[in-house]
């Protein structure tokens, strides 16, 4: 079967949302790992958490809007891979659900101990998702057992192969860069140095790691042999920026990296879905069996509906997302210049 | 037990959990909301006070609702594969909408009203609160929306060939009259929820002396709230009544553990014993029943075993009827205690046209218990609507029997125990901190929280987080 217009569309779409979502949270991610290392006492920590604060709420929607649009738009496709990824999302769900109760709570009450415990949770709230969701992109590329119904039949430890590990590998060291070069551009005084500084250190790592990805992936993705578009470009692409971004970072221009390493997820994320493309999930077991866009997708006029919807709404909400990203846009210091420090509340 | 009957606990606790926070987060938004412009209207700063204090409550409950809610989206595809590829088309559409209409609205809102009052204009700060309000209830219309074509499914067509549902007319999804008259019952129910916490905290500080101004007159808006929503509900309800009575007879029937077809039927108040129509003792009222579901005196309320025997006809063999006792109990729980609300609204109101509020002591010593009467009944209300559509997890169309993936028992065991373990340390943490924030002297509470230690640090940089 041909795909549609608007099968390719919506196609397009959950790339745009998954690539937003690895773009946003991913520096979320990284600020969540790297916080107990440049924060090394309370306010600093503190700090560092203000700076994704007021936002990382906002981030995490993209995920929940990647998974409605992918329910509504390829019902067969969110089906199989939210059940195949059962244990896995389970765990991706308790860690989000402890991060993020831990950024609004954690500094709630005075007692060090509560702190310190919600301190942990962001840690292993931000490291376990970035590991995780790179593994489950791994498995969409290298495939995971599925039979002709679409039924998942293996277990949670064939979702672990030694390229699905790497990938999960690969994408938490972006993010923790990506994570290093925010906070070296929302803090100030000694914790934006341990940021790029810890950025400078970081990046001939996460250049070789993005390499061997590239390598391994484009080996992995011929062999299954069901992809007739491995794109050539974009390998090269990904290899060109990440290496951009390891010069930026030795120039000291951490703006511009935060740029080229956000490009770099970016690049990434529709790198592995045009590797999968026309197929959304490999099988493993047949390739007959791989998920395809034509074969998972709605009917047209749901299909239409949806994009109606999404044409009017998507401007207004980044619009507005762009807006509040604004705001808080200043700096996060210790403490605030005498001329903006808050006037002594009146009793 | 079976893969199945774990993936249905397990949907029952997610959601019955996610559920006690979510009216409490609607109404909470929208009380904050007209404290905020009474702030703006009246320049008085006794209204910033109050929505400093009961924003703090809403922070706390705000977090676990969020994070509760990604649960809910992704376990339709975890635990119910079957049922997602069959009602995709359509079931899909209106929790996409909802992401991208209401849950980018309500937290990015979010952030610039807790965190933005110092780098916004007093205006644009107001207008975050009624959009945090509005994205809270847009959220509510778009998943009632999906929850409603669960109970009545309208504008769809079966594909012959796949066997999935297909959507035919997305305005008879919107316009289900399931959905105008759920939307506003829950919507309701969530103002009389977050209006009853503001007036029970407020009773609790005002028995304590504390900026007397200030709770008095939060526990004023607290009772003008619930009233009012409580009023309107109880109509909502009754219309909302019939029309279950016309598309889910067996719910109705069930919710009276009425046996046979009756016209004239009386309503059962009560009942000890067994519910399988022979009673030890009963208390019934006469003819209410038929007025509530027809109303008419003499009007015909079908009964639970001619639902069944018409059912069989239509869909084939097997139960339809759901376990009665829980829809006995839950509707009679939800009904009466909206009953004790509204009249505790309607005291309160003649107390405040009295001046007396602050002196009635026994009222405001029982307004914190009641704080728990709407949460309660909220959750009666949505396990009677979702148990009393079983056996069918789309009514009529796919029974839930059919709907749950392909997973073995100990996965979907894991999963529970895991969940449960996880929302049970939750609920603690967030009691403690509600418990806390609620009850403390406001002057013992920094901005957002725990007031920082004098020597600490902290206690004078303008970090939020």
């Amino acid at each position: 079967m041909k795909i549609s217009p608007l099968q390719f569309v919506w196609f397009s779409l959950v790339v745009v949302l998954w690539s937003g979502y690895f773009f946003l949270e991913g520096f979320d991610f990284g600020v969540g790992m790297l916080l107990r290392w440049i924060g090394r006492n309370d306010i600093e920590r503190r700090a560092v958490i203000n700076t994704i604060g007021p936002t990382w709420d906002g981030n995490e929607v993209w995920l929940l809007v990647a998974g409605g649009a992918t329910f509504a738009a390829f019902p067969r496709w969110y089906a199989t891979v939210f059940s195949s990824f059962y244990l896995a999302l389970f765990l991706i769900l308790v860690a989000l659900i402890f991060r993020g109760v831990a950024f609004e709570y954690r500094s709630k009450l005075v007692n060090p101990t509560w702190r310190k415990r919600w301190d942990m949770a962001i840690f292993i709230g931000s490291l376990l998702p970035a590991v995780l969701w790179g593994v489950a992109f791994g498995d969409f590329i290298h495939g995971i057992p599925i039979d002709s119904q679409g039924n998942f039949t293996g277990n949670f430890f064939s979702l672990l192969s030694p390229y699905s590990v790497f990938v999960g590998l690969t994408m938490a060291a972006i993010f923790l860069i990506h994570g290093a070069l925010f906070l070296e551009m929302k803090l100030d005084g000694e914790l934006r140095e341990r940021a790029s500084y810890l950025a400078r250190c970081f990046s001939p790592v996460v250049t070789v790691l993005v390499v061997a990805f590239i390598v391994w992936t484009y080996v992995t993705a011929n062999h299954g042999g069901g992809s007739n578009i491995v794109p050539g470009i974009m390998p090269i692409l990904i290899v060109a920026l990440v290496i951009a971004a390891q010069i930026l970072i030795t120039d000291r221009h951490y703006g511009w990296a935060f740029a080229t390493t956000g490009a770099t997820i970016i690049a990434i994320t529709v790198n592995m879905f045009l590797d999968l493309y026309p197929r959304v999930l490999v099988s493993s077991t047949s390739n007959a069996y791989s998920l395809t866009i034509t074969g998972t997708a709605s009917a047209h006029y749901t299909l239409v509906v949806m994009t109606i919807v999404a044409a009017i709404f998507t401007p207004l909400v980044l619009l507005y997302q762009g807006w509040s990203y604004r705001i808080f846009r200043a700096r996060i210091r210790l403490t605030p210049p005498e001329s903006l420090q808050p006037q002594q509340e009146i009793k | 037990m079976s893969a199945l009957d774990l993936s249905r606990w397990q949907f029952g606790i997610t959601t019955v959990y996610h559920f006690i926070f979510v009216p409490l987060t609607i109404g909470l938004a929208f009380v904050l909301a007209i404290m905020q412009t009474l702030e703006y209207k009246t320049k008085k700063p006794v209204y910033g006070e109050m929505v400093k204090f009961f924003g703090r409550l809403f922070a706390v409950n705000f977090a676990i609702g969020l994070v509760t809610g990604i649960v809910q989206e992704f376990q339709f595809g975890m635990n119910w594969s079957s049922y997602s590829i069959f009602v995709g088309n359509i079931f899909g559409a209106p929790l996409a909408i909802e992401g991208l209409l209401a849950f980018f609205l309500e937290s990015t809102f979010l952030g610039t009203w807790l965190f933005g009052k110092h780098k916004v204009s007093v205006r644009v700060h107001l207008f975050s609160a009624w959009m945090v309000s509005v994205g809270t209830i847009l959220s509510a219309l778009f998943i009632l929306a999906a929850n409603s074509f669960m109970q009545h499914p309208v504008g769809y067509a079966i594909d012959p060939k796949t066997h999935q549902a297909v959507m035919t007319n997305f305005l008879a999804l919107l316009t289900n009259s399931t959905l105008i008259t759920t939307f506003f019952h829950t919507v309701l129910a969530a103002f009389s929820t977050g209006a009853g916490l503001v007036l029970g905290v407020a009773a609790y500080q005002i028995l304590r002396y504390r900026k007397k101004e200030m709770f008095v007159g939060a526990a004023r808006i607290g009772i003008v709230v619930l009233f009012v929503s409580m009023l309107f509900n109880a109509f909502v309800g009754h219309i909302q009544g019939q029309i279950m009575e016309k598309q889910q007879p067996m719910k109705m029937a069930a919710a009276e553990a009425l046996y046979n077809t009756s016209s004239g039927a009386s309503f059962s108040l009560l009942t000890i014993g067994n519910l399988s129509g022979d009673p030890i003792f009963q208390i019934r009222l006469p003819h209410l029943l038929s007025v509530l579901s027809d109303n008419s005196w003499n009007g015909t309320v079908q009964g639970i075993n001619q639902v069944q025997a018409a059912e069989v006809a239509k869909y084939g063999a097997g139960s339809y009827v759901p376990p009665i006792w829980v829809e006995y109990w839950t509707f009679r729980i939800m009904v009466g205690l909206g009953g004790v609300i509204l009249l505790w609204g309607l005291v309160g109101l003649y107390f405040m046209r009295q001046g007396s509020l602050d002196r009635k002591r026994w009222y405001l010593r029982i307004s914190p218990y009641l704080i728990a009467a709407p949460i309660i009944a909220n959750l009666t209300g949505w396990i009677f609507t979702e148990v009393g559509r079983q056996p069918w997890i789309v009514y009529g169309l796919l029974k839930t029997s059919n709907a749950n993936s392909h997973l073995s028992a100990l996965s979907v065991g894991i999963t529970l125990v895991g969940f449960t373990a996880v929302y049970s340390i939750l609920a603690v943490v967030d009691g403690i901190l509600m418990f806390k924030f609620g009850s403390a002297d406001p002057d013992s509470l920094g901005s957002h929280g725990e007031k920082e230690p004098e020597d600490s640090p902290t206690a004078h940089s303008d970090l939020i987080y």
